[in-house]
């Protein structure tokens, strides 16, 4: 018998794995740097790397179906005579007509208002099936510009001046030619089927000065009716909410880089801004050393999933939360049902995020009228309605366990973190120690 | 100047406001308060001073004489009233403008009628940088000459400028077309400079006329538009970016 070497088992490189190989492959061969939709897909330190104590000798619990445990919340009071008043700490974020479909827009009013919560306009206008359908309806004020007018800014419940957002602060949009119908194209005053530049920066002001300036222009035009808000991406968020403050803002939006997109790069989505659980501690500091914190409300959205992210979040000093991506996928987005067409695409359900493509199986990121009549806004509504009402029960039942009788009286001292990563991040303990990362000297 | 701050002397006198006694928020109050067909259809506003978001979001055809400069903003989306600024008007004239017209006797900075969606904003004198940026369908008159960056990304609408344009005029633009009677510096991406056929001189000959230009003749002008080559996206054309 000859002896033969033992044999090596083939070995991947972490650093070159198969998705960085097919990458430096598909580049190669187009020529064109990759786009896609939706968040930041790496691992990052998020909700999931912290705990609840819950109740214990010194803190006593609320019962889980008798004790009131409130949930509203009111947007705005600032400056605005007509603040918004949500039933539930959970808002729709900005997502355009023209990424998404007429019924998709439509599903989201509805479910929202279902739900007693607003939803949020995007680049590209305000549609009647949207202002129709939504109670409460935040209007976009973007780069951009598209499709506004000053009839649709009084109709409007409140107006969120876009500066930038999580999946890519400092960069503009891009609606690819494909999904540009005849009514995204009148929208938004373009020839069809070119691509849809969106600008990057506000047109007419530029730095905290002139924001200002532009916010009181708001105001005059709206008679001081409409609460304002002020989003930005997960950049810099002290200094950002901060100047934001100082220019007037109502509310602050800070989206971190989980929050979705309807196109642009892959290496943007996954290389600029911040994870939004690195991005809220610091938001909430700037509004305390303000003395605004609870007067001036933080909204902060990107990778929020469920009641526990909810409750997270306003624990660690929010006022609100956005989601997009989950209220999509609630709308049935990526659903497994379509896997034939995923394939048919290249991908499978879950993955599947060429939304500038304006192909999707499930009829939302789409302006192709056979594939949107997939999506039923009564029925898709109703799922996200289910879905919001799911997220306040989880919140509340956590809220309930650490003794709360508002969502809004969670505070830091109710979590710990798992990773040392975290527990900077959010400024709470490593759990089973008093060590919090960067304080006390250590 | 009348002694009074607010006065209706006569059903067609102007309705006078001073800003040195009332608020810019009275002012815009006052406007928005104008119901569909109201007798008053003339105002006049006095003491600008500089003042920010001077007639801003009005939507009825009243006359608006501003007797002075005024600073950001003014007549920002303005919906069927005529301004006119017997002054020098700060960044943002006219901005998203959706009908009517605006007038700016003096000077205008930066940003004038950006993102203008329809209506006609005149500047009698010249207009700084960035001039119709992203334009949406208004029509701009400048007397004078316009700065760098001017019309960039403009959409549709028209650009008339009787003196001379700065550098990248019309860097990424779309639809908008652009007139120029003076020299240009330099263009922008993809804005070259086009054929004046007939129904441009024809439409450049009502522009001109709407905007009270008198002694200057079409034929004097220069037409720009795109070249539409950056409509869709194309790697090999990353250097012009």
């Amino acid at each position: 018998m000859t002896y033969r070497n033992p044999p090596t088992t083939p070995r991947k490189s972490a650093t070159f794995d198969d998705y960085t190989l097919s990458e430096i492959r598909r580049a190669a061969a187009t020529g064109i740097y990759d786009i896609r939709g939706a968040g930041a897909k790496r691992k990052l330190p998020h909700f999931d790397d912290l705990l609840f104590l819950g109740a214990s000798i010194s803190r006593y619990p609320l019962e889980g179906y008798r004790e009131r445990c409130d949930t509203s919340v009111v947007l705005g009071s600032r400056h605005a005579k007509k603040p918004i008043e949500l039933k539930i700490p959970i808002t729709i974020a900005g997502m355009s007509f023209g990424s998404l479909s007429g019924p998709a827009k439509e599903a989201l009013g509805r479910g929202a208002t279902l739900s007693g919560t607003s939803t949020t306009t995007g680049d590209g206008g305000m549609t009647e099936e949207e202002r129709g359908h939504s109670k409460q309806l935040v209007y976009q004020y973007l780069p951009s510009r598209y499709g506004m007018n000053p009839r649709d800014l009084r109709r409007a419940d409140a107006i969120e001046v876009v500066v930038g957002q999580g999946a890519k602060p400092g960069g503009g949009g891009m609606l690819l030619g494909q999904k540009i119908s005849d009514r995204v194209a009148e929208m938004r005053t373009l020839p069809k089927g070119i691509d849809q530049r969106s600008a990057s920066r506000h047109p007419d002001w530029t730095g905290p000065d002139d924001l200002e300036i532009k916010i009181l222009e708001l105001r005059e035009i709206t008679d001081w009716e409409k609460p304002i808000y002020v989003k930005v991406g997960g950049a810099r968020p002290y200094y950002d909410t901060a100047l934001a403050v100082k220019a007037g803002a109502d509310v602050v939006v800070v989206d971190g880089m989980q929050g979705g997109t309807a196109a642009t790069q892959e290496v943007f989505i996954e290389n600029v801004g911040m994870p939004t659980l690195a991005c809220i501690r610091p938001a909430v500091q700037a509004l305390q050393d303000l003395g605004m914190h609870r007067k001036v409300q933080l909204i902060v959205s990107g990778g929020i999933r469920n009641g526990a992210d909810v409750a997270k979040a306003l624990a660690l000093g929010v006022d609100a939360v956005s989601i997009g991506t989950a209220a999509l996928v609630a709308l049935g987005d990526n659903d497994p049902r379509w896997e034939a067409e995923y394939n048919e695409l290249g991908t499978t359900a879950g993955a599947y995020d060429d939304w500038h493509e304006g192909r999707d199986p499930a009829g939302i990121t789409t302006q192709d009228p056979e594939l949107m009549k997939r999506v039923d806004p009564v029925a898709a509504g109703r799922r996200l309605a289910n879905f919001l009402k799911v997220m306040t029960l989880e919140a509340q039942t956590i809220a309930r366990a650490c003794g709360k009788n508002s969502l809004h009286n969670l505070e830091p001292e109710d979590l710990v973190a798992l990773t040392i990563e975290a527990a900077a991040m959010a400024g709470v303990p490593l759990a089973g120690t008093n060590w919090i990362p960067g304080k006390n000297g250590f | 100047m009348p002694a009074t701050t607010l006065s209706k002397t006569a059903a067609h006198d102007p309705r006078v406001f001073d800003l040195d006694q009332l608020s810019l928020r009275e002012l815009n109050q006052a406007l928005h308060n104008l119901a569909p067909g109201s007798n008053e259809t003339a105002w006049e506003v006095l003491n600008p001073k500089g003042s920010h978001s001077v007639a801003v979001g009005v939507d009825q055809p009243v006359a608006i004489d501003v007797r002075g400069s005024v600073g950001y903003y003014c007549g920002g989306m303005n919906s069927g009233s005529t301004i006119t600024v017997h002054g020098s008007a700060g960044p943002g004239v006219g901005e998203n403008m959706m009908s009517g017209s605006i007038t700016i006797k003096g000077d205008a900075s930066q940003y004038a009628g950006a993102t203008g969606k329809g209506g006609l904003l005149v500047i009698e004198g010249n207009a700084s940088s960035r001039c119709g940026i992203s334009m949406k369908g208004i029509d701009i008159v400048v007397h004078g000459n316009i700065g760098h960056m001017s019309a960039f990304m403009a959409q549709s609408g028209n650009l008339v400028v009787l003196g001379d344009a700065g550098d990248a005029l019309g860097d990424s633009i779309y639809e908008a077309r652009l007139f120029v009677r003076g020299k240009v510096d330099s263009l922008g991406a993809d804005c070259i400079a086009k054929e004046m056929r007939p129904e441009h001189l024809e439409l450049l000959q009502g522009l001109l006329d709407r905007a009270g230009v008198t002694g200057v003749k079409p034929a004097e002008f220069k037409r720009y538009g795109s070249a539409r080559t950056l409509y869709n996206f194309n790697i090999d054309n990353a250097d012009a970016y």
